[in-house]
């Protein structure tokens, strides 16, 4: 089934002009109402009628989360504040989120562009969609639920957390369709097994599943476990949040919704464009979006796109499964997480430098986290008592810090591996 | 009347003790008392030596996380009560134990304790008539 056979189903000419259509209508509202990107273009000698189409795109100048972070919280908006009706917000590297803001229109477009992806993944109003990704400032739970009541299907918004419920409520009322994060999808299943639920009383069918990368193998075992088709979707909040691209049936990379979202491939390094199927940085220009439009955003993320048609009868470009990352960005239990976030809080505090390694495994499908701080010499105590207190200090710190729970390991001075250069910071032991 | 005890911070691996104790023995330091205590972790060990400046030196010299702390140390009879004579007068004056090791050996038994207040701990012992251990004791020993 496809939601929107106009958008999703148009031929690359008309894709072609749609997007140049919506750039330049795009540009002009930029500049002239944003100014960090009327300086932007001025500084390049850009103006908006340079754009003439889709060919002009890469003329404009990037974004980075630099950026969103240099005019925190509401710099960036391209609208009054008055017409802004939601706020949501993901982790920052300094203590700060990176906040996004939706007109009304956004709204809509969000909940379109999530009916295309639940559609995609076989989904319809006959389905009872449990959505347990996080309510709240993170664009998941909300993302999914006004997408899945668009469709007409029903939505139970758990949320996240108390596996046990999710799995009564699974049961009980008829879920057929689960979203969360994958590595959660795989815990529920091994919570199933033990609390002996019999697979086969549950109605679940389809998976929707992002937020975090996960590889061919966890979608297998996913599948098997749970007997369900797992579809991958992918989004980020300063684009949209979920919907801005998703697997179709065939699972054969991920449809960007691309009349909203333009992707571009770009070498890290250099920042030119590569060519089709190259691997790259994936970057956005959200060319409909009018709280928080951005130009040219960074994703970080690293991907290849593909323009070839699709069995399913969608021609919007596919992307290809994430990566990697073109950063030091780890994405724990769904959480963004630099280490640099960790950094600033060894700073902060007068017991430790910022002499640390970040270790992260993921055991029975859940992520687990590990700082290893050196003690430092001169704030050595004497009494185990004191190194408890401080353990829970810097755990506590790290936890309010980046919303993460964190086991904090103090280790001997100079043990952590020092280098020339850049210190090796994080090693990450999933298999992902 | 107070003694110098060395604090040194060791992560649970096999053979950091003998790295510490090696290095220790290397700069011809004698070890007059030990113990460790113990987390899941890692480790305090703690311990009385015939030189502590040189001793600190030689254990930073080979990036250990040395502290160095005040203790008190005593000499009492190896005979039943003994003890607890010493721990009921600091409790009667409530100050509190952090820590201690003692051991027995013939008609004499050594302590050393870590009391919350040093200063009162000592003038209350010393009131009481107990019998302190130096640190010259120690470096004749």
């Amino acid at each position: 089934m496809i939601w929107n056979r106009t958008f999703e189903c148009m031929s690359r000419e008309e894709m072609r002009q749609c997007q140049s259509r919506r750039l330049i209508d795009m540009v002009e509202r930029v500049y002239h109402n944003v100014p960090f990107y009327r300086s932007k273009m001025q500084a390049i000698g850009l103006h908006p009628e340079d754009i003439r189409s889709v060919d002009d795109l890469n003329r404009l100048p990037f974004t980075t989360k630099q950026d969103l972070r240099d005019n925190y919280p509401y710099g960036l908006f391209a609208v009054p504040m008055s017409e802004i009706v939601r706020i949501h917000a993901s982790s920052g590297t300094t203590g700060k989120p990176t906040v996004v803001g939706y007109t009304r229109k956004d709204l809509s477009t969000w909940s379109e562009v999530i009916a295309r992806t639940l559609t995609s993944a076989g989904a319809h109003k006959h389905d009872v969609v449990h959505i347990a990704y996080g309510y709240g400032l993170f664009t998941g739970g909300l993302g999914l639920h006004y997408g899945s009541e668009k469709i007409g299907a029903t939505v139970i918004p758990v949320s996240g957390g108390n596996t046990k419920r999710q799995l009564q409520i699974m049961h009980d009322f008829g879920s057929s369709v689960l979203a969360c994060t994958p590595s959660y999808a795989l815990y529920l299943a091994e919570a199933l097994e033990e609390e002996n639920i019999n697979r086969n009383e549950l109605k679940l069918r389809v998976g929707v599943f992002g937020a975090e990368p996960w590889t061919e193998n966890m979608r297998k075992e996913i599948e098997e476990k749970w007997k369900i088709k797992a579809i991958d979707i992918f989004g980020l909040s300063e684009i949209i949040g979920p919907g801005v691209s998703s697997e179709c049936i065939y699972q054969k990379g991920l449809h960007v919704n691309e009349d909203h979202f333009i992707p571009e491939i770009i070498d890290p390094v250099t920042l030119n464009p590569l060519s089709e199927g190259t691997e790259g940085e994936l970057v956005f220009t959200t060319i409909t979006k009018e709280g928080l439009p951005l130009l040219r955003y960074r994703t970080r993320d690293l991907t290849s796109l593909n323009y070839e048609p699709c069995k399913c009868g969608r021609t919007l470009v596919r992307m290809h499964k994430c990566n990697g990352r073109s950063d030091d960005m780890l994405i724990i239990r769904g959480v963004n997480l630099f280490p640099s976030q960790i950094e600033t809080v060894l700073l902060e505090m007068s017991e430790t430098k910022p002499h640390y390694l970040i270790i992260v495994d993921r055991v029975n499908n859940l992520d687990t986290l590990e700082v290893q701080v050196e003690v430092e010499p001169e704030f050595f105590m004497d009494r185990i008592s004191e190194f408890q207190n401080l353990t829970r200090k810097i755990q506590h710190h790290i936890e309010s810090a980046t919303g993460l729970g964190v086991n904090v390991k103090l280790v001997e001075p100079k043990t952590i591996e020092r280098s020339e250069g850049k210190a090796k910071r994080v090693i990450d032991k999933r298999k992902i | 009347m107070n003694i110098k005890q060395l604090s040194i911070f060791l992560e649970n691996k096999s053979g950091r003790l003998s790295e510490v104790l090696s290095a220790l023995g290397e700069a011809n330091i004698t070890i007059k008392a030990l113990t460790i205590a113990d987390t899941s972790e890692y480790g305090i060990l703690r311990i009385i030596v015939s030189d502590y400046i040189k001793a600190t030196e030689a254990l930073k010299n080979k990036a250990f996380s040395v502290n160095v702390t005040e203790v008190i140390s005593l000499a009492t009879p190896s005979e039943a009560g003994s003890f607890a004579k010493v721990l009921k007068t600091l409790s009667d004056n409530s100050i509190s134990v952090e820590y201690m090791y003692a051991f027995s050996f013939g008609k004499k038994a050594a302590l050393v304790m870590r009391p919350d207040n040093l200063s009162l701990a000592i003038e209350i012992l010393k009131e009481n008539a107990f019998d302190f251990i130096t640190d010259s004791d120690l470096s004749q020993l």
